[in-house]
C-alpha cells in the first residue's frame, strides 16, 4: 500500500502554487517593471512578480505614501498579483525594492 | 630570406600606417610568438594577445565592482549608438581630445589604478570612433592575403616584424614623441614609486591588486593597447522615428536595422511592442507604426536592450550571432566564437487596461 514513490511531493500540485508568481520557464521569478503610454504624457507603471511572502497591500501603502501617486493591485489570472501606479515610478520603485534588500539582479526594468 | 626580410617590413609598415585600424594585429602576432625582439616589448605583445581579450572582461569586473551590474551592461552599448549621434552632429573635436586625454591620461594612470581603468574606458569609446569598421576589414583580407601569398618562414619574419613596430605605431596614434624603447622603463619607476599599498605593509599582496597594477603597467607602456584591444566598433544606423498623427509614432527603417542586426523584423518587432508595453503594425512600405508616443532615443534604448539580450554574444561580445529556432526555442550561436546558448522567449507580461473599457468589450 505504502510506496515510497507516491508518498513524495506531488510535483503538478507544486507547480501549481508557483505557477502564479514565477514566469514558467524563464528559471527565475523576477520582478518585471513595467511601463505603458495611457492618453497624452500620462503613463502606468505595473510590478509584476513580487514574492508571495510580502504582504502586497502594505508595498502598495509604501508606494503612494513615497511617489505621491495613486496605485491600486490588480488580480491577474495567469500572473498573479501586481501592482499599478500612477506616472513614471519605474526608478523610483527600482531604487525603493533595492533600498529595501530585494536582490537587484532578480528585478527587470522594462520600457523605453 | 634574410635580404627578404628589409623589403617586406617597410612596405608593411607603411601600409599599416595608412589604414589606422590594427585590431586585428595581435591576433596575427597570436599566431606565431617566436620574436628575438627585446624583452621589453616582447612582453607587451606576448601579453597583448591575453590583453586583447582580456581589458573588456577585467576591467568590467573592475568596474562591475564598483557599480551595479545591470549598468555596466548597458554602458557598453552606450557607446554604440553614442556614435552615431556624434556623427550627426558632425563634430570632430571629440577626436582630437581622445588624443589629448590618452595622453595625458597615460602618466596620471600610473599613479592611481581606479582612475587608470576609467581614464581607459574613456578613451576607449572615443577612440574606437576613429576606426571604420570598413578599414578593420580591409585590414583583414589584406592580412589574410599576406599570410597566403607568403610561404611560412616569411609569415614568421612578419610577425616577428610587426611586435617591433606596434610601440612606434601606438605613440603615434596617442600623439606622444617619447623614443618607444625610452617608455617602458620610465614608466614602471613611476607606478612602482611607493603607491603599492603591499610595500609598507607585512601583509600579501592580493589578487585583484596585482591586476590593476598589471593593466596599469600594461596600459602606461602602450597606451594604443587601450584602442587596440578592444574589438571594432558595431554601429548600427540610428532609428528614425517620426509622428504620425497624435498618437502614433513611425519607425522607419526597421527593416534597415533587422538586416544589419541579422534579425527576423518580427523577432526585433515583437521585443519592442512588449518591452514599449505597446501595440502597432507594419504599414505597405515596411514602416512600422507604433501606438503611443516614442521618441528616438527611447526607442534607441529598447534597441540596445535587445542587443544586449539577443544579438551580442556573451562569451566574446561579437555581433555576429544568428538566431534560429527549434522546438520552439530560439538559439542563438555566434559565428565569431562558434557558442551557442538559448535565449530567452519575449514575453509581454502584464499589460495593464488602458483607455475606454467599452472599446475592449466585445460585442
Amino acid at each position: 500500500m505504502s510506496v515510497q514513490n507516491l508518498n513524495s511531493v506531488d510535483p503538478f500540485a507544486e507547480e501549481e502554487l508557483l505557477g502564479g508568481t514565477q514566469d514558467v520557464g524563464s528559471g527565475a521569478d523576477y520582478i518585471h517593471i513595467r511601463i505603458q503610454q495611457r492618453n497624452g504624457r500620462k503613463t502606468l507603471t505595473t510590478v509584476q512578480g513580487l514574492a508571495k511572502q510580502y504582504d502586497l497591500k502594505k508595498i502598495l501603502k509604501a508606494f503612494k505614501k513615497e511617489f505621491a501617486c495613486n496605485g491600486t493591485i490588480h488580480d491577474d489570472e495567469k500572473l498573479g498579483e501586481v501592482i499599478q501606479l500612477q506616472g513614471d515610478q519605474r526608478s523610483k520603485i527600482l531604487d525603493f525594492l533595492v533600498e529595501n534588500d530585494v536582490d537587484r539582479s532578480t528585478i527587470k526594468m522594462h520600457g523605453f | 630570406m634574410a635580404s627578404e626580410e628589409p623589403l617586406f617590413d617597410p612596405s608593411l609598415k607603411k601600409r599599416k600606417k595608412k589604414a589606422v585600424a590594427f585590431t586585428e594585429y595581435p591576433l596575427g602576432a597570436e599566431a606565431d610568438p617566436t620574436a628575438p625582439a627585446p624583452e621589453t616589448i616582447d612582453n607587451t605583445t606576448t601579453t597583448g594577445e591575453a590583453v586583447d581579450l582580456g581589458p573588456s572582461t577585467a576591467h568590467e569586473q573592475m568596474k562591475r565592482n564598483g557599480e551595479e551590474g545591470g549598468k555596466t551592461e548597458d554602458d557598453d552599448f552606450k557607446a554604440m549608438f553614442g556614435d552615431m549621434k556624434k556623427k550627426k552632429k558632425k563634430k570632430e573635436i571629440p577626436m582630437d581630445l581622445a588624443d589629448g586625454d590618452s595622453g595625458a591620461s597615460t602618466p596620471v594612470a600610473g599613479a592611481s589604478a581606479p582612475a587608470i581603468t576609467e581614464d581607459l574606458d574613456f578613451s576607449d569609446i572615443k577612440k574606437k570612433k576613429k576606426k571604420s569598421k570598413k578599414a578593420a576589414l580591409d585590414m583583414e583580407a589584406f592580412e589574410k592575403e599576406l599570410s597566403e601569398s607568403k610561404s611560412k618562414p616569411a609569415a614568421d619574419e612578419e610577425d616577428e616584424g610587426e611586435p617591433e613596430h606596434n610601440p612606434n605605431l601606438d605613440i603615434d596614434d596617442a600623439d606622444l614623441e617619447n623614443d618607444p624603447f625610452a617608455q617602458p622603463s620610465d614608466v614602471p619607476v613611476g607606478v612602482d614609486l611607493g603607491n603599492e599599498p603591499w610595500l609598507s605593509s607585512d601583509r600579501d599582496y592580493a589578487y585583484p591588486e596585482l591586476l590593476t597594477r598589471f593593466y596599469s603597467l600594461l596600459h602606461a607602456a602602450n597606451p594604443a593597447l587601450l584602442s587596440s584591444s578592444s574589438q571594432k566598433r558595431y554601429t548600427i544606423a540610428p532609428p528614425s522615428i517620426h509622428r504620425e498623427g497624435n498618437k502614433r509614432s513611425v519607425f522607419a527603417n526597421v527593416t534597415d536595422i533587422c538586416k544589419k542586426m541579422h534579425r527576423q523584423p518580427e523577432h526585433v518587432i515583437q521585443f519592442l511592442f512588449s518591452e514599449m508595453g505597446t501595440t502597432g503594425s507594419v504599414d505597405g512600405a515596411g514602416r512600422l507604426v507604433i501606438k503611443g508616443r516614442f521618441q528616438q532615443k527611447q526607442v534607441e534604448n529598447v534597441l540596445r536592450r535587445y542587443i544586449v539580450e539577443y544579438v551580442a554574444c556573451k562569451t566574446c561580445k561579437s555581433m555576429d550571432t544568428l538566431l534560429t529556432k527549434e522546438n520552439r526555442i530560439f538559439f542563438m550561436s555566434c559565428e565569431s566564437c562558434g557558442s551557442r546558448r538559448s535565449v530567452n522567449a519575449i514575453k509581454s507580461g502584464f499589460q495593464a487596461q488602458v483607455g475606454k473599457r467599452s472599446k475592449n468589450r466585445p460585442a
